[in-house]
């Protein structure tokens, strides 16, 4: 890496270059080179009874099968998901022709050589660079980073109180909050701002020197059920499929939490009685 | 005090093990006729609380055995086969990560309340050590555990906390490579910290019954801090502390399972969804939430070595407690400075607690080294003198003149001299 | 036990069977997520299929491919495997059950029945010995199929159980030919 970054502060610099140039900027970092707090969004997914919107990961599936995935692998995601429940919900027939629409290596075969097969439910994802060291030779030696927990990966500080009241309010969709702040946030650069060579201007990165160019513009992605064709609706999407991504069994928790909770609390009532009975007779 | 057990099998079969193994008697009399002070509080079910959890993380933690690969390559991958692969995995997954963080809010609990009451005073002090050595166990065996998903904050935190070790003069890089097997944290390493997670928890429940059997043999403290002195003072084990503790623990699992269910990675970090990287360092190396004051003692000193020492002398001078409060009152109800000084205490570790999720700079420094000068200061100077200086109020002569609030004046006199003489 | 004073004997005390029953409910519920884990999960149940190129096995030979972690044998049987097949009446067989799994639980173990459809020199068998689980041994034993090397049970040449002590033929998986060179086992 050669570039002549001109960072306000010289002591943070061998830390925004290393995020830079690995690609795994510590969101936390944000506060402290003035990024904006990133807005909280209205998610399906948030609170006890949040669901995906089954649409929105269908086309944030789209979004990023089309867009993203030319650059970030998500090794951890299987095709065989695309059908499970508490997901987009695809039928096992579509997720059988997306699978078999990709070309995946298998091998050795008798001969002792690799070969390419149609994809089948049981594979994963492929990746569009065959190592890290090849992903970062085709991005400037940035590496995309996995998508498999990365909506997980990211946060922002919540500061005091707001880190208290995230536990009453359940709220955790800070990664969530973050990627859809930074796939809004490419600016011109304000002034005094060098953007090096190569990196792009974000408001929301650390350091706001991000590799990634602007991946998204509007109308890029067709959508065929009528909704907006642009940069916030197809990052609101794109993120929520992220999210599931990362937790995809995020729906489940919730329901079998909230019958845990009914059961719990009921217990504890029965308890409660019950130990005021055996107590009756007793002073304490 | 009903000593012995007065469990008399009745069926013939019955009898006939008792007499070659006494197993249900010595169940009877420790978990059923065992007599409990009749004034023990909400805050005294957090021993029971423990004994869950304990049970909690060792099961859910040998069920993810069976799921998880330690090695760097697979670990991180194979944590998260379990979060997506395995049924039910990801619940067992978030039961024994914040399980981890339920378990030390309990233990802390269950240390304050001990320090609230004097309960390490004499005859617990075998009692209260034995607890300061399960704390310790507890801390290093959710350190590795933290290791094994081999995230990001694994990594790292394994680096930091094992480079603590290269402080000591000449055979510090020794030890740390000697911890390590290598030249950095690497696959040994994830290794050897895996075989201990595994073995510590069942040493932990090992000091565990030699902490309830001390328990048993001296009896429990309650908040008046006076030894029951008749029958009348203490009830059964059973059916009243049990029903109270089990009221309590499925009170504590409400709260855990809010955690669990809708916010598990709160008390995690994200960081720790990025795999091991042992290139680049996060920007924020934060330990979990529960070793956050002693991380803000290590970082208050300006001096390696130094810091290591106070940080683990913070903990040693815990187990120094029984003979460092001179006071012959136990509990703070009845002391009106120490009840003061331990609230300081309290706030002071919690500040501690929060300066060190805070960068290393400025004001949180300084504020560092005043709260930790005052956390030796409580133990060493506050305690000493405050024994010799405070006045105390009049102490119940009995446990049931406590509870029936007859506050007969006089005769505070001898506390802690009956001993009860429990089975052996 | 306690609570002695308060259980009288003929007074049901609803409060207490409630709290008693709530609990073992609860403690069933916890149960079964720890039960359930030790399932197949969800990647393994996904590995579906195993393809075999047919092509490159000879006349007579025999080869052994892996399909859900066990071995299946592919055997490419001669006129004369196939003939010594066929003349075994069923009513002579330990097992008449055909044991395949493209066909209905009934079909009687003819060598038609056991051998691919309409392509008899194929013979598509799980390599599972149906007494306790070992690989047997192939072109040998006293049928020309299979012995297994552990307690000497013995296959002919459709591996159907000719001696004791296995109780069934060899099983013979869900497959079928994706081409005139290639099958699709699973």
């Amino acid at each position: 890496m050669s570039n002549t970054m001109s960072f306000r502060s010289s002591l943070l610099r061998p830390l925004a270059v290393a995020s830079l140039v690995l690609g795994l900027a510590g969101p936390a970092l944000a506060q402290e080179h003035g990024a904006p707090k990133p807005h909280r969004e209205d998610w399906s997914f948030a609170g006890p009874f949040g669901k995906f919107d089954r649409a929105q990961l269908q086309r944030g599936f789209q979004v990023f099968k089309e867009v993203c995935s030319s650059c970030h692998s998500a090794h951890l995601f299987a095709f065989r998901n695309l059908a499970q429940p508490g997901g987009p919900e695809f039928s096992e027939a579509q997720a059988k022709a997306v699978a078999e629409s990709y070309q995946i290596q298998d091998g050795p075969n008798d001969a002792g050589d690799m070969f390419d097969r149609p994809g089948r439910l049981s594979d994963h994802w492929p990746s569009p660079f065959p190592n890290e060291q090849a992903a970062r030779a085709s991005n400037g030696g940035a590496y995309p980073p996995d998508f498999s927990t990365l909506a997980k990966a990211r946060t922002y500080e919540v500061g005091f109180p707001g880190f208290l009241i995230d536990i009453l309010t359940q709220y955790q969709e800070q990664g969530p909050d973050y990627i859809h702040a930074l796939l809004n946030g490419y600016k011109e650069p304000p002034e005094g701002f060098t953007v090096p060579e190569g990196a792009h201007y974000n408001e929301y990165f650390p350091g706001h020197a991000i590799k990634m160019p602007q991946p998204i513009s509007d109308d890029q992605v067709t959508y065929t059920d009528g909704t907006p064709q642009t940069v916030d609706q197809y990052s609101r999407d794109v993120t929520a499929f992220m999210m599931w991504v990362a937790e995809p069994h995020l729906e489940a928790r919730k329901r079998i939490g909230f019958q845990a909770m009914i059961f719990l609390i009921i217990f504890a009532g029965l308890l409660y009685f019950t130990k005021k009975k055996v107590w009756k007779s007793v002073e304490h | 005090m009903s000593g012995h057990s007065t469990f008399e099998p009745k069926h013939p079969a019955l009898k006939w093990f008792e007499s070659r193994l006494p197993l249900v008697g010595l169940v009877h009399s420790s978990f059923v006729a065992y007599p409990t002070p009749r004034n023990l509080n909400y805050w005294w079910t957090f021993g029971g609380i423990l004994s869950l959890m304990l049970g909690v993380q060792i099961i859910s933690g040998v069920v993810l055995v069976m799921h998880y690969t330690p090695h760097v390559t697979l670990a991180f991958d194979s944590v998260e086969h379990i979060m997506r692969d395995v049924s039910y995995g990801w619940l067992i997954r978030y039961i024994h990560a914040n399980g981890a963080s339920m378990f030390f809010i309990a233990v802390y609990i269950h240390i304050f309340r001990g320090l609230y009451y004097g309960s390490y005073k004499n005859p617990r002090e075998v009692l209260w050590i034995l607890g300061v050595i399960i704390y310790l166990l507890m801390m290093a065996t959710a350190f590795m555990g933290y290791v094994l998903p081999w995230g990001q904050m694994s990594f790292w935190g394994a680096t930091v906390i094992t480079n603590l070790f290269s402080a000591f003069p000449v055979v510090g890089p020794t030890i740390v490579e000697w911890l390590w097997g290598g030249f950095a944290v690497d696959n040994p390493t994830l290794n050897r910290f895996f075989s201990l997670h595994y073995l510590l928890p069942f040493m932990i429940a090992g000091v565990v019954v030699l902490h309830v059997w001390a328990l048993h043999v001296v009896g429990q403290n309650n908040p008046a801090g006076v030894e029951p002195k008749s029958p009348k003072d203490t009830v059964p084990f059973t059916p009243y502390a049990t029903i109270k503790d089990g009221f309590g623990m499925v009170c504590f699992l409400i709260f855990f399972a809010w955690f669990l269910f809708y916010i598990p990675n709160y008390l995690g970090h994200a960081d720790n969804y990025i795999p091991a990287n042992p290139l680049v360092t996060p920007a924020h190396i934060v330990p979990e939430w529960y070793y956050l004051p002693f991380y803000a003692m290590l970082r208050a000193v300006p001096d390696k070595l130094g810091g290591v020492l106070t940080m683990f002398g913070a903990i040693l001078v815990l187990f120094f407690v029984p003979w460092l409060d001179t006071s012959k009152v136990r509990s703070a109800t009845y002391r009106p400075l120490y009840k003061q000084f331990f609230w300081i205490w309290l706030v002071a570790c919690v500040g501690l607690g929060w300066l060190g999720s805070k960068p290393a700079e400025g004001g949180y420094v300084i504020a560092g080294r005043i709260l930790t000068v005052y956390y030796f200061a409580h133990f060493l100077i506050i305690l000493p003198l405050l024994g010799l200086f405070e006045k105390p109020k009049a102490i119940p002569a009995s446990i049931t003149e406590a509870v029936l609030g007859k506050k007969k004046g006089a005769a505070p006199a001898s506390v802690g001299v009956s001993a009860p003489q429990t089975k052996g | 036990m306690a609570a002695t004073e308060t259980a009288g004997t003929t007074r049901r005390d609803f409060l207490y069977i409630a709290t008693g029953a709530m609990g073992a409910v609860g403690a069933a519920a916890v149960v079964w997520p720890f039960i359930s884990q030790l399932q197949p999960d969800a990647s393994v149940l996904a590995l579906s299929s195993t393809e075999v190129d047919l092509s490159q096995i000879a006349e007579g030979q025999m080869v052994t491919v892996k399909w859900r972690g066990k071995p299946v044998f592919v055997w490419n049987r001669t006129e004369k495997d196939i003939n010594e097949a066929k003349e075994v009446q069923v009513s002579a067989l330990l097992d008449p059950v055909a044991r395949n799994a493209n066909l209905p639980a009934d079909a009687p173990a003819t060598d038609a029945n056991r051998a691919a459809v309409d392509k008899e020199k194929w013979l598509v068998v799980i390599g599972i010995c149906t007494h306790l689980g070992c690989v047997p041994i192939g072109h040998s034993g006293e049928y020309d199929g299979w012995f297994c090397p552990c307690h000497g049970s013995e296959y002919d040449t459709a591996g159907r159980v000719r001696r004791g002590p296995a109780p069934e033929n060899l099983a013979i998986p869900p497959f079928n030919f994706v081409s005139d060179t290639k099958i699709s086992i699973g």
